[in-house]
């Protein structure tokens, strides 16, 4: 074998729409690259970004890389939309079927992972700490290490396109057929790897958020004082916890079998693939919950906010997470009814699904019944809310028809399940995402965004995406399978596609109307700073602090009495002024250690996939030494002293 | 375990860091339960699926495991005893007893690293059935979490014996103890599940 | 401004709804799991249409009272009561959790009950003698074998109308699923294993069957016909399929196995009984080469 193992010059692109696809992805680092260059940024980006250990600046960057990979998704979904308009009858349309089925498999690994999950943590990290009222999370380096790996996924998963290809199993890669007799070029490999690297990163923030939320909560906020955002979030890290070592077992031992020759999920040699369908699903069940429930929380915060009343039915609804939450681990066999279990497995499970949309409906009343005797501001996070309600109950109807096993024999891996989980996930995820940043974004960027293109680009979101996933369901009662890259021309569904294609125009234009929202409220963003720290007139305490927050976030720490504490404290009347007392601030010095362990990941991933085992065992070495010189390092803090707080704290409140 | 948690407060300097830190490692200490726990159900499903080939019965030898057990256990004994050296500040007897802890996770490593390739070289190798790829699997990433716990420990020991046991240190054994006696519980798991059901 | 987009977004919807509505109608017949040919098919769509009545028992109410308060609680609207500190009352609240439960009770018993009816394993009662056959998904095509009748074929089945027919289905490559939305819900084929389907169609015509779970890159040519007949022509087409020149053996099975997409219908004349038998065991024993070698090496 060679010194790069498996990688030679056939590994680059051949094909046109690869090798656009991948000259466009250089072209744009490029472009990067010379923006940072001319305007001389690289400092700025490297002392204030990439060796950060800040949660704020951490969750921001989540962010960013999320939006550059939901394009990067999106395309996926315009080559998946043209290839299924026009490839019928005689005409196979802009694409092969081999290329084709990268493509969905991309798209569903990029949407789930870098998509959802990185605006998930993005979110969690902007917020979370400011709302327990606490300075950082529990381990700031660790945090930065967990966005490091997320990169690293994100960045091994990219280069699948420009060297290699990515797997074409689809974004779950059921054995046999990602097995190495079925797959055998590298596909797979690039697949369990960035999953592997990034997941290995939620598995690190699930453990950090815990012990931040049951450890660092602020003086006075007991459990069932916590706003509904930390609960969700409380539940999600429980449920990424329990269910990330499953992912993390589930892809070593796929990888076991295609690089050593195991056998526990070939068809032959006494493996089991049924085993893998079993084990990857009950991580991608509980997966499914890790996104929708901090979602919810957001939910919660806003519509209370802008109802200007407060949450109804505060403890149903941390019940119904909690529900939501043990239910979740007891329902993946509705994944594979179609396996042919037992009538009585088969029950079981079915109506362990439908249980869960009790609490879930519970959760859609209290929220309702918070707008009930409000006095409810229709901006955008409130538009984006409302169609929320309506697209995810109707998705949970679908849901709760194929959780009926004898409906699911019917509809299972058809596009009316394509567009089931679409709904759920656009709906409750992406929206919930987008109302979260809207929400949140003054707090950290110290102004507001415009409302008015806010609002367009929801209504065009609801629309798009009614029109585009509309047609989906009905084409699954059609008996058009999910994944199919030609269709004969007697099944009548190219029409269907065609106004499916027609939605996701509709989409683009509303992603259109969200950058322009971005990019005019940061050139007018003197008209709408937020000097109060408070533009909604919220009611948890990140909104006590000045926007955007100092790096330690508070100046003193918050103590609080009761839910909605920063609401609380705006209506009383008897405010007693005392003198601040000033203590010194421990801070977690920045370090580019996060970031050069990510970088090894990516290398040891790479080395995994192309079988480069010397350069593996060297990276893996490097990161020993890494973590060795993070851990023996004392001097990993600096203090900010009391003067120099109180000097920060008060020209603060004198912008106020 | 409650014992290692009071035993935390005596340490001097105690402080609230340390509590958190302590916690967090619970909380991964839970990760890799659930780790193992996948790997066990993987090895419940497979352990009949020996497609031919021998199973447990006729590959496992009692009296081998049997050694490998007792020097496991008696490292976590002796663990337990350097951690309490250590929080008596007896700089010297952690570094005899943490030895003591090393050697005998060594000489566990090193026999199951012999076991492993007798069996490849006997021509039962992980490729010959899911039974077997599943026992590996099991058997070696408990063998791999040793062999961390191992690195880990010689850095710390010659850390201690060159600067000397400082709070940090303290805590670090304190974490590096909890991990020792968590691979000792999944240790025995392992033993009554693959060995002593595979003898019967 | 504001009226404007609420008028442009209504349009939207309506055109949406009548471009829809106008496909539907024009396809009518391509509907295929709401036109169901036999009888569990009938049954599911049944099925289908209970559950989606009994969950509108909630959704209905909440759509009504989700524009409800939205439209009455606007900002705008300083008339309505205003109840900033209102959170809780737990009879709304029992209301919710109860109702809901009550009718996923309901929905349980359906799925319990179903569950054993529908049940891919279970046979259908008839008086009728069932025809059994055998399918194996191989890359990229089906094979089907008739055992009794002693014929097979490739990407098309026969079967007699108002008859059993059972399935017995594994595959020789990588997972797949048999559906024919017009008769029965999906099943998934696996290699070394067998599962089963039970169908009955009543009446005549061809529908189309195809592969609902990806398998490579010859997956959307999996698609097969099938024609449901009067028991006197299916026992026509039978004599002459047995008649026609192609004969599957082991040896004529090997060609076939090879990877190929979007095979055209092909009929055989079936010479080797334990086939399908053997296409299965082939993944649970292993090659007696190997037995030979291990046995060799242990000495």
């Amino acid at each position: 074998m060679s010194i790069l193992g498996k990688l030679s010059i056939n590994a680059f692109p051949h094909d046109v729409i690869t090798l656009g696809g991948a000259i466009m992805m250089i072209v744009a680092i490029l472009i990067g690259i010379f923006y940072v260059t001319y305007t001389k940024r690289w400092h700025w980006l490297w002392s204030e970004w990439i060796t950060t250990t800040d949660h704020k600046k951490i969750g921001v960057m989540y962010i960013f890389v999320s939006i550059v990979m939901g394009l990067r998704g999106f395309a996926d979904v315009l080559l998946m939309r043209v290839q299924q308009a026009t490839s019928v009858g005689s005409s196979h349309g802009i694409l092969s079927a081999n290329h084709f089925q990268q493509i969905f498999s991309a798209h569903g690994v990029i949407m789930i992972f870098f998509v959802a999950m990185g605006f998930l943590f993005g979110i969690i990290n902007l917020v979370l700490p400011l709302q327990i009222g606490s300075r950082d999370v529990a381990f700031p380096f660790l945090n930065a290490t967990s966005f490091w790996l997320f990169s690293a996924g994100m960045v091994l998963m990219n280069a699948s396109l420009i060297i290699g290809n990515f797997t074409y199993a689809g974004w779950l890669s059921y054995p046999p057929l990602s097995e190495l007799k079925y797959s055998p070029g590298v596909g797979v490999d690039y697949w369990i790897w960035s999953l592997q690297v990034a997941g290995l990163g939620s598995l690190l923030s699930g453990i950090n958020f815990l012990v931040t939320i049951i450890k660092l909560r602020c003086k006075g906020m007991t459990l069932m004082r916590m706003p509904l955002f930390t609960w969700s979030v409380f539940g999600t890290m429980v449920l990424v916890i329990l269910a990330f070592p499953i992912l993390t077992v589930t892809l070593a031992l796929l990888y076991l079998d295609r690089t050593v020759g195991t056998h526990f999920f070939t068809a032959s040699g006494g493996g089991n693939m049924m085993m893998y369908v079993n084990l990857i699903w009950s991580w991608g069940h509980p997966e499914v919950y890790i996104l929708v429930l901090p979602s919810f929380g957001i939910f919660s915060e806003v519509v209370s906010v802008f109802s200007r009343k407060r949450l109804f039915g505060y403890r149903s609804m941390v019940w119904a997470i909690w529900a939501i939450v043990v239910l979740s681990f007891i329902v993946w066999l509705h994944h594979f009814f179609t396996m042919g279990a037992g009538s009585n497995v088969n029950a079981f499970f079915g109506m362990m699904t439908m249980i869960i949309a009790v609490p879930t409906g519970v959760k859609i009343f209290n929220w309702l019944f918070t707008m009930f005797g409000g006095r409810i501001k229709f901006n955008a996070s409130m538009i984006y809310f409302l169609g929320f309600i309506f697209l995810f109950t109707l998705g949970g109807v679908a849901g709760v028809m194929m959780a009926v096993p004898a409906i699911d024999y019917q509809l299972h891996n058809s596009l009316f399940l394509v567009a089931h989980f679409h709904t759920m996930i656009v709906s409750g995820v992406l929206f919930g995402d987008f109302i979260g940043i809207m929400y949140w974004f003054p707090k950290i960027f110290g102004f507001k965004l415009i409302d008015f293109y806010g609002r367009v680009a929801a209504y065009l979101w609801i629309i798009g995406f009614i029109v585009a996933f509309g047609p989906l369901y009905i084409l699954g009662f059609m008996g058009a399978t999910r994944r199919l890259d030609h269709y004969p021309a007697y099944t009548g569904w190219q029409s269907l596609f065609i106004v499916a294609g027609i939605g996701v125009g509709i989409i683009a234009i509303a992603l259109v109307f969200q950058f322009l929202q971005l990019i005019i409220s940061y050139i007018k963003k003197n008209e709408n700073f937020d000097t109060t720290g408070d533009p909604w007139d919220g009611r948890t305490l990140e909104w006590s602090t000045s926007s955007p927050p100092p790096h330690f976030n508070y100046a003193i720490l918050p103590e609080v009495e009761s839910r909605d504490a920063f609401w609380e404290e705006k209506q009383r009347t008897d405010k007693n002024v005392q003198d601040k007392k000033y203590e010194d601030i421990p801070v977690v010095k920045n370090t580019p250690l996060a970031m050069y362990i990510g970088a090894m990941a990516c290398i040891f991933g790479f080395c995994a996939v192309w079988h480069i085992w010397w350069l593996l065992a060297l990276s893996l070495l490097t990161i020993i030494v890494l973590i060795m010189i993070r851990t023996t390092d004392e001097e990993t803090e600096y203090v900010i002293p009391a003067s120099e707080v109180a000097e920060i704290d008060k020209k603060v409140q004198w912008k106020v | 375990m409650e014992s290692v948690n009071t035993q935390i407060q005596q340490v001097p300097k105690y402080d609230k860091t340390d509590d958190t830190i302590v916690f967090g490692f619970w909380v991964y200490l839970m990760t890799d339960c659930v780790l193992f726990a996948a790997l066990f159900a993987v090895y419940a499903v497979l352990h009949n699926n020996t497609f031919g080939g021998p199973d447990g019965a006729q590959i496992f030898s009692p009296s081998y495991v049997l050694v490998e057990t007792i020097a496991l256990l008696t490292s976590s004994f002796t663990c337990g005893i350097g951690l309490i050296s250590a929080y008596n500040m007896q700089k010297n007897r952690v570094i005899g007893w943490f030895s003591v802890t090393f050697l005998l996770g060594l000489s566990f490593v090193v026999m199951e690293v012999a076991e492993f390739s007798h069996l490849i070289h006997s021509g039962d190798s992980f490729k010959r059935s899911a039974f077997l790829s599943s026992y590996f699997t099991l058997v070696g990433t408990h063998g791999l979490h040793v062999t961390v716990g191992l690195i880990g420990m010689l850095i710390l020991i010659i850390r201690i014996y060159t600067k000397g046991l400082t709070k940090a240190s303290v805590r670090r054994l304190t974490l590096l103890s909890l991990f020792w006696h968590f691979l000792d519980i999944i240790w025995i798991f392992i033993f009554t599940i693959v060995y002593m059901l595979g003898f019967s | 401004m504001k009226k404007k987009i609420r008028f442009i977004v209504i349009t939207l919807l309506i055109l949406f709804i009548l471009i829809v509505g106008a496909i539907m109608l024009l396809h009518g017949k391509n509907i295929e799991v709401l036109n169901p040919k036999g009888v569990i098919a009938q049954k599911e769509m049944g099925l289908i249409i209970t559950v989606c009545l009994l969950i509108s028992i909630v959704v209905v109410p909440l759509f009504v009272l989700t524009i409800y308060t939205a439209y009455k609680y606007r900002e705008e609207n300083t008339s309505a009561k205003y109840l900033p500190e209102w959170d809780s009352d737990p009879i709304l609240e029992i209301i919710w959790w109860a109702i809901p439960a009550s009718i996923i009770l309901v929905l349980s018993i359906i799925v319990w009950h179903t569950s054993y009816t529908l049940n891919y394993y279970r046979p259908i009662n008839s008086k009728v003698t069932p025809v059994t056959i055998q399918v194996v998904s191989l890359d990229w095509k089906w094979l089907f074998i008739y055992p009794k009748e002693r014929i097979a074929s490739v990407n098309f089945i026969e079967i007699p109308k108002n008859t059993p027919i059972d399935f017995d289905l594994t595959s020789d490559s990588v997972m797949n699923a048999f559906w024919v939305p017009n008769l029965a819900g999906q099943i998934m084929t696996m290699p070394g294993m067998i599962t089963q389907l039970h169908i009955l169609a009543y009446d005549d015509g061809i529908y189309h069957g195809l592969s609902s779970n990806i398998s490579g890159a010859g997956f959307a040519g999996m698609r097969f016909a099938v024609q449901v007949s009067s028991s006197k022509n299916f026992n026509r087409w039978v004599k002459s399929t047995q008649k026609s020149g192609n004969i599957l053996t082991m040896q004529s099975y090997k060609q076939l196995e090879k990877p190929s997409s979007y095979n055209p219908k092909k009929l055989y004349s079936l010479k080797d009984d334990s086939l399908f038998n053997s296409i299965v065991m082939k993944y649970l024993i292993p090659s007696t080469e190997k037995i030979f070698m291990l046995s060799d090496s242990k000495g």
